[in-house]
């Protein structure tokens, strides 16, 4: 049995309270809130779920529109004869078994090849099926009717995002997460003390791909009717990075806190000026990597050290951190 | 045959997209993925100055090319050289220049999504019949590939026979060591990012000629141009040329004979090909 310490209990007390108050949303409310919570708790699932792998890797993954899509068809496909649970877990199953596939060619090798290779997957996988379904269904997309409300479809991704922090706070604990924590400060140094580092990324790239994959499936029954150009959005794979990098990918709650602001945004600019939708995100990008290259919570961190350090000089004490940095 | 030839001509054009590519990413270091919207916009020029003024792309290409060069220029000085200085190793620049050319590619590609909308465009210069062998092809694409050769040529006999070239081949293969023989490796490394901007530009020209195009594809000929330039073992100028031939043919082959909206999982299938068995690109040699 693990031991927790206090400080770690409190957190995991406060995420429990977090989670029960969420879980309330679709009793006080309905309509364009709650239908708004979804999209939120989407995009918080997923980001997270990137953030697992691209955090500490810092390799920029763009595949999360192709695992989602993998998701969203592994419902619309076999909803007629499975149950709705089995297909979720047949979504987590095929989106790990491609990001194994994307990261056996792509990781051994250097980080942009991981970048490009990924930059295209979702368009590949999106002609691939457009072309299967033409040739052999003769038709373009699929429908999927379910009993599932908005409120169900919120639970579900709750729980996801839930599960996903779990899982984010057991991989930090574990040697994995130590492993990677190595790889991406130094990958010279994690080959020499003997870390596996293509195997160690392939695994947590697997992990990641999976949950979005069930988050792509959670929301399947949403769209009612299913086609290749909407379930392989390219945009899902940029607003799920621009969130993320937004919040900071150091922290395992970083990210929520790019997806809150970024999604009331993208609201508002989809429901009032949708043509400057693509100048929005091109300003975002660039935001991010000159005025916060560690996002938000990378931001607030660093301010309080500064604040923390100038305080200690002023009462004649140095901070632990100002003697580091003369030793080193 | 036929697919071949066709294949052949297209390549042409695909290797001066490349080419620019290669340079931006192998000299300058910074992995462009805004490229293909120098592309698109170098389209939209040609096709405006076609149709309102009447000026031979050909001829255009001599007006666009500079300016192509100039706004690179400027690009980089301003938003790329930040990083670059910031940047503590290759990695992290490699992380920065995608995320910030990111930011690039999305606010260009709006920015000519409002101007111009999200129609197709395309205009009639030189579509008429060509004979190769018996086989008739449009002389636009054979005038594109010629012009492709010629600008080609010209960049090879710059790279590899002057001084200015040969420092560009310095820096890419090794900046540190570059500076050791008086390169200046940031005045180099700006002038080589313009000229790879240049490049594409005169691709997009080309391109413009005989191909329907529309704001947001750029991001398709940037994913090819990629796949290219690692096929061809990044910073190789022959290799780029080569493996664009190579995507060239196997594009068209894959289009004609099995179906057109398949292209881009022939380009992947090449790709990993690559990846699998020659990281280091078809000619490049393996880095010890």
């Amino acid at each position: 049995m693990m031991s927790l310490r206090r400080d770690e209990l409190a957190v995991a007390g406060s995420g429990i309270a977090a989670v029960a108050l969420l879980s309330l949303l679709p009793l006080l409310s309905d309509g364009f809130v709650l239908s708004f919570g979804v999209n939120l708790m989407l995009y918080a699932a997923m980001c997270t779920a990137w953030a697992l792998f691209s955090g500490p890797t810092r390799l920029v993954s763009l595949a999360s529109a192709a695992f989602f899509g993998v998701g969203t068809y592994s419902v619309a496909l076999g909803l007629d004869s499975l149950p709705f649970p089995a297909l979720i877990a047949i979504a987590a199953f095929v989106s790990a078994a491609l990001a194994g596939l994307v990261g056996a060619a792509t990781l051994r090798l250097s980080g942009v090849y991981f970048v490009i290779f990924t930059l295209g997957l979702a368009e590949l996988i999106r002609q691939v099926v457009a072309w299967s379904q033409s040739r052999f269904a003769h038709k373009m997309g699929l429908y999927v009717f379910t009993d599932f409300t908005e409120r169900d479809l919120y639970w579900m991704l709750l729980a996801l995002t839930t599960l996903v922090f779990g899982v984010g706070w057991l991989i930090n604990r574990s040697r994995l997460g130590f492993a990677l924590r190595i790889i991406g400060d130094d990958e010279t140094v994690a080959r020499h003390v003997g870390i596996a580092t293509a195997r160690a990324k392939i695994v947590l790239f697997m992990t990641s791909g999976a949950f979005i994959g069930v988050a792509g499936a959670i929301v399947a029954p949403r769209y009612a009717y299913i086609e290749p150009q909407a379930a392989f959005n390219p945009m899902i794979s940029f607003l799920v990075v621009i969130m993320a990098l937004l919040g900071g990918t150091r922290r395992l709650w970083g990210p929520l806190v790019g997806v809150v602001p970024f999604t009331i945004v993208m609201e508002f600019i989809t429901a009032r000026f949708p043509n400057h939708s693509s100048v929005v995100i091109g300003i975002a990008f660039l935001a991010i990597v000159y005025l916060l290259p560690e996002g938000i919570t990378g931001f607030i961190e660093g301010m309080r050290d500064r604040i923390r350090r100038r305080a200690a000089a002023r009462t004649g004490i140095e901070a632990p951190e100002a003697i580091e940095e003369k030793a080193a | 045959m036929q697919i071949i030839v066709t294949g052949t001509l297209l390549g042409g054009t695909y290797a001066l997209i490349a080419l620019g590519l290669t340079l931006q990413y192998g000299a300058a270091r910074i992995m462009n993925l805004a490229n293909g919207e120098t592309l698109v916009a170098a389209g939209f020029v040609a096709f405006w100055l076609f149709t309102a003024l009447g000026v031979n792309p050909l001829l255009g290409m001599v007006l666009i090319a500079p300016m192509a060069l100039a706004l690179n220029w400027l690009i980089y000085a301003w938003l790329l050289r930040p990083l670059v200085r910031r940047a503590k190793n290759r990695g992290m620049l490699e992380v920065d220049s995608i995320l910030a050319t990111f930011g690039l590619l999305f606010l260009f590609q709006g920015l000519m999504l409002l101007g111009f909308g999200g129609g197709y465009f395309s205009y009639k210069f030189l579509a008429e019949p060509f004979l190769i062998l018996g086989e008739p092809y449009g002389l636009n694409r054979v005038v594109a590939f010629v012009a492709a050769v010629i600008v080609a040529s010209l960049l090879y006999l710059f790279l590899y026979h002057t001084r200015q070239g040969t420092a560009v081949r310095a820096v890419a293969v090794d900046p540190a060591s570059a500076r050791l023989v008086a390169i200046d490796v940031a005045r180099t490394a700006a002038f080589a990012f313009a000229l790879g901007g240049a490049l594409t530009a005169c691709g997009g020209i080309l391109l413009s000629t005989f191909y329907t195009f529309n704001a947001s594809m750029g991001v398709i000929f940037t994913m090819k141009a990629l796949i290219i330039v690692i096929m061809g073992g990044v910073g190789d100028v022959r290799g780029a040329t080569l493996a664009a031939l190579i995507l060239g043919i196997t594009e068209t082959a894959v289009a004609s004979l099995i179906d057109p909206g398949l292209t881009l999982a022939a380009n992947y299938a090449l790709f990993v090909l690559v990846l699998l068995f020659r990281p280091q690109g078809i000619l490049g040699r393996a880095s010890a």
